[in-house]
């Protein structure tokens, strides 16, 4: 009823804001890491954030997934406030409850995949849609035996992370966010512990959810990857959004200075 | 006397050994699993309480604390000493001593998992206590087999301490028996019945570790 309602809601607003994180800023210490900034993200929008190392845009994929708690910001899924400023400016989050329901409208895949070792790949993938959302194990796993067949990782179900390759491993990761049934999937460098071979399993595997309009933000340093599948483009630089657009826009005409200094060093790589 | 009522007598202060050996066990693993979790606890009076208490444990004589808990309700609330007190008092302090030395094995096992698991588990929507069981707990026990065997293996000798509170197990009852016949063959008697019983352990443990072999 509800899912109908929202479906309803979408045919009439074409651009529904799924995510919007504004005026976050995050400081570890003396070092201010997010100065002020905002994203929103649209149903079915793919976004790419690019940007050299300690540019910020993984600390800004925490703060939008809660792993690192904003100095001040909102944070809103769907609609629904995860995190907004008191009067002081401080971010205040929602009631633990609140959060654990919120934290189920996303999934995260992370650089080092992070999967539980000491799991099969099924139960990767089941554990936490059984014992968090509290489903019906025998519609979960048959689920999941369909997630993993998607991923090309058929007959792997009873396999232990550790006997996979590092591709295995990010598709299983992939398939044990999906299993939460998200409404959006984050991924933090989802690529930079592979091999180019290995990486471009992944880039398969998060083009056909880009196809199949799932929502998605990406951090990303493959810059032919962010152009073919991105939406929207975001460069961060210094814990600033310096450019923003189009990826045609963004990585092939690049306006600021600072993005053209950083993607000349790639432009010898297949960018063309 | 013959070399097998020598056996005999001293397979009586095995069963002793083993009693106390198998009961410390059970106590002092959970209790040091709790002793973990206070010594990593962010409420800083209960981390420091147990960072005080384990250095105590661990910086006094087991032997000393043996009497101590022993004579306690003695000296503290004049309470009249049983026989039967001298079995609890003996598993109080062999499971309180042991659970300090647990406690710390079982805190760097804990803290040797990555945060990476602690946060795929918080993405997930995972409790802290299922965080905890389901994720933390099984690769912690795997990481500290090895120097938890080197504990057990510790503790099947250091039963032998009971004697400090007068209660006889297999060591006390060799040197009876060694001092009565003026011969010192119970005392080694006693000495194969540690090692067979160490090499048991030992083929236990080595068990437990090959069954985590299949993850990392």
């Amino acid at each position: 009823m509800q899912q109908e309602n929202m479906m309803q809601e979408n045919t009439n607003n074409s651009a529904k804001c799924l995510f919007s994180i504004c005026n976050v800023k995050k400081s570890f210490h003396d070092l201010t890491v997010l100065h002020d900034i905002s994203v929103e993200v649209d149903e079915g929008e793919v976004v790419a954030i690019i940007g050299p190392s300690g540019s910020g845009k993984s600390t800004l994929l925490r703060c939008a997934t809660m792993l690192e708690t904003m100095d001040s910001g909102t944070l809103t899924y769907l609609g629904e406030e995860a995190a907004r400023n008191d009067s002081s400016g401080k971010a205040v989050y929602a009631s633990p409850a609140d959060l654990r329901r919120i934290k189920g409208y996303f999934g995260l895949v992370f650089q080092n995949f992070n999967l539980f070792p000491h799991f099969s790949v099924l139960r990767n993938l089941t554990e936490a849609p059984i014992h968090v959302q509290k489903r019906e194990k025998g519609e979960v796993e048959a689920e999941a035996r369909e997630l993993l067949r998607k991923m090309g990782l058929e007959g792997k179900e009873n396999s232990y992370p550790q006997q996979l390759s590092g591709g295995q491993q990010q598709r299983v990761a992939i398939a044990r966010a999906l299993a939460m049934n998200p409404k959006m999937l984050f991924f933090d460098e989802p690529t930079s512990a592979l091999d180019p071979e290995l990486t471009g399993e992944i880039l398969k595997v998060i083009r056909q959810l880009a196809e199949e309009k799932m929502t998605m933000v990406i951090v990303t340093h493959e810059m032919a990857f962010a152009r073919d599948v991105a939406d929207r483009v975001i460069f961060m630089d210094g814990g600033y959004i310096v450019e923003e657009g189009r990826p045609e826009d963004v990585i092939s005409n690049p306006r600021e200075e600072r993005t053209k200094q950083f993607l000349s060093r790639f432009s010898d790589q297949g960018m063309q | 006397m013959g070399f097998m009522s020598i056996v005999q007598q001293i397979i009586g202060g095995f069963g002793t050994t083993v009693f106390i050996f198998f009961f410390t066990l059970l106590f002092s693993m959970p209790l040091g699993i709790l002793f973990a979790l206070a010594r990593m606890s962010r409420f800083k009076p209960l981390n420091l309480l147990m960072q005080v208490c384990i250095s105590i444990l661990r910086g006094t004589p087991l032997m000393l604390q043996l009497i101590v808990v022993f004579f306690m309700p003695y000296y503290v609330f004049g309470i009249k000493l049983t026989t039967s007190w001298r079995v609890y008092a003996a598993l109080i302090g062999f499971s309180v001593n042991y659970a300090a030395y647990f406690g710390e094995i079982f805190r760097a096992g804990i803290q040797a998992v990555p945060v990476g698991q602690h946060e795929a588990a918080e993405v997930l929507g995972f409790t802290k206590a299922q965080t905890f069981w389901k994720i933390v707990f099984p690769q912690m026990v795997k990481r500290v087999v090895p120097p938890v065997t080197n504990e057990v293996i510790t503790l099947v000798k250091d039963t032998s301490m009971a004697f400090a509170i007068a209660y006889a197990e297999m060591f006390t009852m060799a040197k009876q028996v060694a001092a009565a016949q003026s011969n010192i063959m119970p005392l080694f008697v006693a000495g194969v019945f540690y090692y067979v019983f160490n090499i048991v352990v030992a083929w236990i443990m080595g068990k437990v570790e090959k069954s985590l072999d299949y993850f990392q």
